[in-house]
């Protein structure tokens, strides 16, 4: 048993621990609590007052019960009545109660305050830094209103100890980073960057934070700061191991703030000034050099410290990317790392290498280490490792080791872990497109990864080796003999019956010609697979099969003989039996003109970005990150092969925040997938009506409609484009009435509301936006007596909207009762950019008179804005990259509403961007930026206002990387103020 | 200087067999906060997963503060020697060390130094803290704690000027408490 005078003194608090420690079960904890809390609570309430030492005790006994997983509901005035008391452990514990049990509770909160702001007018410089350190563990909103002001002045007081400038440092750059309005800018700015030359190396220590994280909202402002780290910097790195005596840690010199001095320059670019740059090079060099050197010590904390060093030195010379010579010495020194027998460092080299790979002077020094991270692919007995090794191969990957590299992550594929399988899969995929000279190796990679990995080929992937097949003629007689070989193995992935089905379905004629491929066989093969398969498979294969009797004529009566059977014409599935007789029905009735229109090869594909990429940039992680500075560094490959077309806004900008426009995809969207319908990369006629809203006739059912007539005008239209048969024609429904527009406009800002109401009818909007993905109630409610019948609201798509937006709506009832309500839940996925809103046409009969509405939903493309903070400096650097005419859209216009600054704020958070601070030097003029998420794209945007209270006129600026978008988005924006 | 009691080793093994169970198996993977000091939390643990200091450096509600350690304990813990101390965790990374029986386990942003993030962790620690010492003054271990790190960032990397920072404290404690003027035991070694 541990003795229990241990602690000062709290012998009670002693004997509790040592109890709880000694419960056998949880019970027995929970119980051993449950009696203390009571003794504790009778304390409290009793009639005796406590003094100091017991109240002190009691309340480190609450701390301790909620830290051990409790809650606490009790003691937050004991522990604020100890914050007043003079002796020092006393305060010391009220202090450490609040800083982990405070919560928002207003009265404790100016109690608190007023404490602490005694403690920080005390003079005592202990009694300063625990008031100092409870505002900085808190660090809420309310402490920052508080205190924000007075905390630089403490900092920089001549007469205030370093140890109270440490703590103050830090403490405001907590108060800042929460709140950074509520610090104000001001004389003490100049003076916190002169604390780079404090004598004391903890002041340093403390404020070089702090500096950091100014200078990135104002680098201008900082600038100054840059000469004085690097001379700071140089002092330390060529210190001797021992000069800094108590800062020298294991033999390294002041390790944590080299590191943090190198990271405070990696926020700007190299030093203007040549003597200041060569220090900083020399500085470079010799952290280089030391490298080099045997180890002062064995430990593992001196080697730790010294390369933590060397790895942020690292960072700031590829941030530079400016000193070849620098650049390649750094990739020398990862090379040797890569191969350390310590993981961690093999580990970071693998790390730090993809970011070198992307820098044109290191890509071929890179280049060099392949063979050794291949061997970390296969030989690292940590997956993270392996991981990093991945990545590093992918990042390191061009035309010349494509095969090679593609190949070792085929076959790493076989044994990688199921978490990172799916990764694997997307960067094979790209990196095979990317670089493939000769398609055939395409095809083979894309059916290796389906034959190895098939649960981790997304649609995407399949998608686009079928786009691909159908777009290039001098690979389709390939694919089609190498997918008829891959069917033939007995036991193979759906996902190759799929491939497998499509392509045999456009291309197998061409393979028809050698009788071990003949047409009889090609089917009996697929067809053999049919009845393992899912739906939405068996689907996919009866479009091949009415495509075989397209393509051989001869197996017409086979394949009618199948769709005739019970098992397909009376299937349970609908869609099965639907397409079963359908397709019966059209290879009975068309001729062979007919059908040879109606069942032509697929046109080529529009190109566009690979929808891969696009997924790999939503998946997490830095490969993700790598494979967009692949995508920078080389960007004369990326045309050759169509479709890897960098989207402006991702990818052009080199800075390495260059993410805060998306490329660090966002985490994956909390609402249910919406399931992908028209738009999807294969405008489907196969998958099309089962994932569809049914909101018209299917495809196929406008398709045999329109056979009625001996010759469709152009069934290949509605073949390949579902999208104007899918809802009633817009000429169906009458025009929207002449309010719309303004109906609209109100919920521009806003996304819940009263949308419509008149004498009969109100509907109501509820909808939340997230990514590209969005979900709307609208609430029909009845206002008369009297029932509404054939109620029917649906959502029509003018013009192409249907390709740019999908909405999946749920049928409601048809009757609504008089003073009742309708809920009908709408799924929304943007697909790409759109300038129109969907339709909401809604019809019903009152006392037998026909009534008809139509409104425009709301929905507008600022919707799937993502905000997006950014620094000034990022702010401005993206601005100039939007400098092109057409991306800018600019308009002058006269307030409609009184000018309100807080309302403005209001409209424009809830019109979608992020509104930053201190970017604009006008503090009257709003600055903002966001994305806006579509499935296909994501586009950057950047906004300004100018508001002129004299003229009571505005001005506003978009820029965005596409030009309909910053138009649209101006025009929204301007009806709102 | 302070006292350097050896740690009472041979409790360790006295101590209930049982770390487990606040901590399900089941930890799904939730969307990371929004996070932004350099270090984002600290958390102390056994090999049984009993959570011996948790200290965190951006809001996050309680409920989101016990999934997190959930969610860790058991990433960390299923860590093998020679593994690497660095874990990728959402869009962080996360820093462990084992010291015999304890874990200390840190969050970092993707862009920091995970090798200086090891050392924090080494410098708090200083010596061999066994974990009673760490219970029995957990609110030492705070208190010291804040000296080294505030707000996520690093205040102070001597251990000389922490030292003094806690005994002028202690002299203030010696000159205002009469009753109780014992020495501190920090439970810590290596001062």
């Amino acid at each position: 048993m541990p003795a229990v005078s241990k602690g000062d003194g709290m012998r009670g608090l002693a004997v509790f621990i040592s109890d709880i420690r000694n419960c056998k079960s949880k019970e027995a904890e929970i119980k051993r609590i449950n009696k203390e809390l009571a003794n504790i609570r009778s304390k409290f309430k009793g009639d005796k007052a406590l003094d100091g030492y017991s109240k002190k005790k009691y309340v480190c006994k609450l701390l301790f019960i909620f830290l051990l997983g409790h809650d606490i509901d009790f003691g937050h005035m004991e522990a604020v009545n100890l914050l007043s008391s003079n002796k020092y452990t006393e305060k010391q514990i009220g202090y450490l109660f609040i800083s982990v049990l405070v919560n928002s509770n207003s009265e404790l909160i100016r109690l608190i305050n007023n404490a602490i702001k005694n403690d920080l007018a005390s003079r005592n410089p202990t009694f300063m830094c625990l008031a100092l350190h409870c505002i900085a563990n808190v660090g809420s909103r309310e402490m920052g209103e508080a205190f924000a002001a007075d905390i630089p002045r403490i900092l920089v007081a001549g007469d205030s100890m370093d140890s109270v400038k440490q703590s103050a440092a830090l403490c405001l750059l907590r108060l800042y980073k929460a709140s950074p309005d509520l610090v104000p800018m001001g004389e003490w700015t100049a003076r916190v960057v002169h604390l780079l030359n404090d004598q004391h190396m903890g002041v340093v220590t403390a404020a070089v934070s702090l500096i950091t994280c100014l200078c990135k909202k104002n680098p201008d402002d900082f600038k100054t700061c840059i000469s004085l780290a690097v001379s700071r910097l140089s002092r330390i790195v060529s210190s001797a191991s021992t000069d800094l005596q108590d800062y020298t840690y294991y033999f390294v010199p002041a390790p944590w703030l080299s590191v943090k001095l190198l990271r405070l320059l990696q926020c700007y670019p190299p030093p203007e000034d040549a003597a200041v740059k060569g220090r900083l090079v020399e500085c470079l060099e010799t952290v280089l050099n030391k490298a080099q050197e045997p180890p002062k010590s064995k430990k593992v904390q001196h080697s730790n410290a010294k390369n933590a060093i060397l790895f942020e030195t690292i960072s700031l010379i590829i941030h530079y990317d400016s000193e070849p010579n620098l650049l390649v010495r750094a990739c020398n020194q990862l090379g040797q790392f890569l191969q350390h027998r310590e993981t961690n460092l093999r580990y970071l080299a693998l790390e730090s290498m993809c970011t070198l790979a992307s820098s044109e002077f290191s890509h071929e020094a890179v280049k060099t280490h392949i063979d050794t991270v291949i061997n970390a692919l296969k030989t690292e007995r940590d997956v993270s490792v392996r991981q990093r090794a991945a990545d590093l191969l992918y990042a390191m990957c061009d035309r010349s080791n494509a095969k090679q590299i593609v190949s070792e992550m085929l076959r790493y594929l076989e044994t990688a872990d199921y978490a990172i399988r799916e990764e694997i899969v997307l960067k094979v995929a790209i990196l095979a497109e990317k670089y493939a000279v000769d398609y055939s190796w395409y095809v083979d990679t894309i059916l290796n990864l389906i034959r190895i990995a098939g649960d981790y080929v997304s649609e995407e992937v399949w998608y686009r080796v079928l786009q691909i097949v159908t777009n290039r003629d001098d690979v389709q007689g390939y694919a089609a003999k190498t997918v008829f070989e891959a069917l033939q193995a007995p036991a193979c992935h759906e996902n190759m019956v799929k491939v497998g089905g499509y392509i045999l379905g456009e291309f197998g004629n061409l393979i028809a010609g050698d009788p071990r491929s003949s047409p009889p066989v090609q089917f009996s093969l697929l067809h053999s697979k049919f009845h393992l398969c899912s739906v939405a498979t068996r689907a996919l294969l009866l479009s091949t099969y009415i495509k075989f009797i397209n393509l051989f004529p001869e197996t017409k009566a086979t394949i009618q003989g199948v769709l005739r059977a019970g098992s397909q014409l009376r299937n349970a599935d609908v869609e099965l039996q639907q397409r079963a007789v359908e397709y019966l029905t059209l290879s009975s009735v068309a001729s062979t003109d007919v059908l040879a229109t109606v069942l032509e090869e697929m046109p080529p594909f529009p190109e566009r970005e690979s929808s891969i990429l696009a997924k790999l940039k939503r998946k997490k992680g830095p490969g993700a990150g790598s494979a967009l500075d692949d995508g920078r560094r080389d960007p004369s490959s990326n045309d050759i092969n169509g479709g890897v077309e960098p989207t402006p806004s991702n990818v052009s900008t080199p800075s390495p925040s260059a993410d805060l426009l998306g490329l660090r995809a966002a985490p994956p969207p909390a609402a249910p997938p919406v399931p992908a319908s028209a738009g999807n990369l294969l405008v489907d006629v196969f998958d099309g009506p089962a994932a569809q809203p049914s909101l018209g006739p299917t495809p196929e059912e406008a398709f045999l409609s329109e056979l009625e007539p001996p010759a469709p005008e152009s069934p290949m239209a509605l073949l390949a484009d579902p999208a104007p048969a899918a809802d009633p024609g817009p000429e169906d429904i009458g025009p929207p009435i002449p309010e719309a527009d303004e109906l609209l406009n109100k919920f521009v800002c806003k996304n819940n509301g009263v949308l419509f109401e008149n004498q009969l009818l109100q509907i109501g909007v509820k909808s939340e936006f997230r990514q590209n993905l969005g979900r709307m109630y609208l609430f029909y409610g009845n206002k008369t007596s009297v029932q509404f019948q054939n109620f029917s609201p649906n959502v029509v798509h003018p013009g192409d909207l249907q390709t740019q937006l999908a909405v999946q709506t749920k049928r409601v009832a048809a009757q609504v009762d008089g003073g009742a309500q309708v809920q009908q839940v709408l799924n929304i996925e943007c697909l790409r950019d759109f300038l129109t809103p969907p339709l909401l046409s809604v019809r019903f009969r009152y006392g037998g008179a026909p009534q008809s509405l139509t409104l425009k939903l709301p929905v507008t493309i600022n919707k799937f804005f993502q905000p997006t903070e950014m620094a000034a400096q990022d702010f401005f650097q993206r601005w100039k990259q939007l400098s092109l005419p057409q991306q800018e859209a600019q308009k002058i216009f006269k307030a409609n509403h009184p000018m309100d600054a807080e309302v403005t704020k209001a409209k424009l958070l809830g019109f979608g961007s992020a509104l930053l601070d201190n970017v604009d030097p006008n503090p009257e003029n709003f600055v903002g930026a966001g994305i806006i998420q579509t499935k296909a794209l994501q586009v950057g945007c950047l906004l300004r206002l100018e508001p002129n209270a004299q003229a009571q006129m505005y001005r506003l600026t978009l820029r965005t990387s596409k030009e309909p978008v910053s138009r649209h988005l101006c025009e929204l924006l301007a009806q709102q103020f | 200087m302070l006292d350097c009691r050896s740690p009472p080793h041979s409790n360790t093994a006295s101590l209930p067999q049982r770390g487990d169970q606040g901590f399900p198996s089941a930890a799904a993977a939730g969307p990371a906060p929004p996070l932004r000091a350099t270090m984002q939390f600290l958390l102390l643990f056994s090999r049984q997963g009993k959570l011996g200091l948790q200290k965190w450096y951006v809001p996050l509600t309680d409920k989101e503060k016990k999934k997190i350690t959930r969610e860790l304990v058991q990433t960390v813990l299923a860590g093998k020697p020679k593994m690497c101390s660095f874990r990728e965790w959402h869009d962080l990374k996360i820093v462990y060390k084992r010291y015999a029986g304890l874990y200390f386990c840190c969050a970092i942003e993707d862009q920091d130094n995970e090798l200086i993030a090891l050392e924090i962790i080494h410098r708090y620690y200083f010596g061999s803290v066994c974990e009673l010492d760490i219970i029995f003054n957990f609110e030492k271990a705070y208190f010291i704690l804040d000296e080294f790190l505030l707000g996520g960032e690093v205040q102070e990397t001597s251990k000389k000027s922490v030292l003094k920072a806690i005994e002028q404290a202690d002299l203030l404690q010696e000159k205002t408490e009469n009753m109780y003027h014992s020495r501190v035991h920090w439970g810590v070694r290596a001062y």
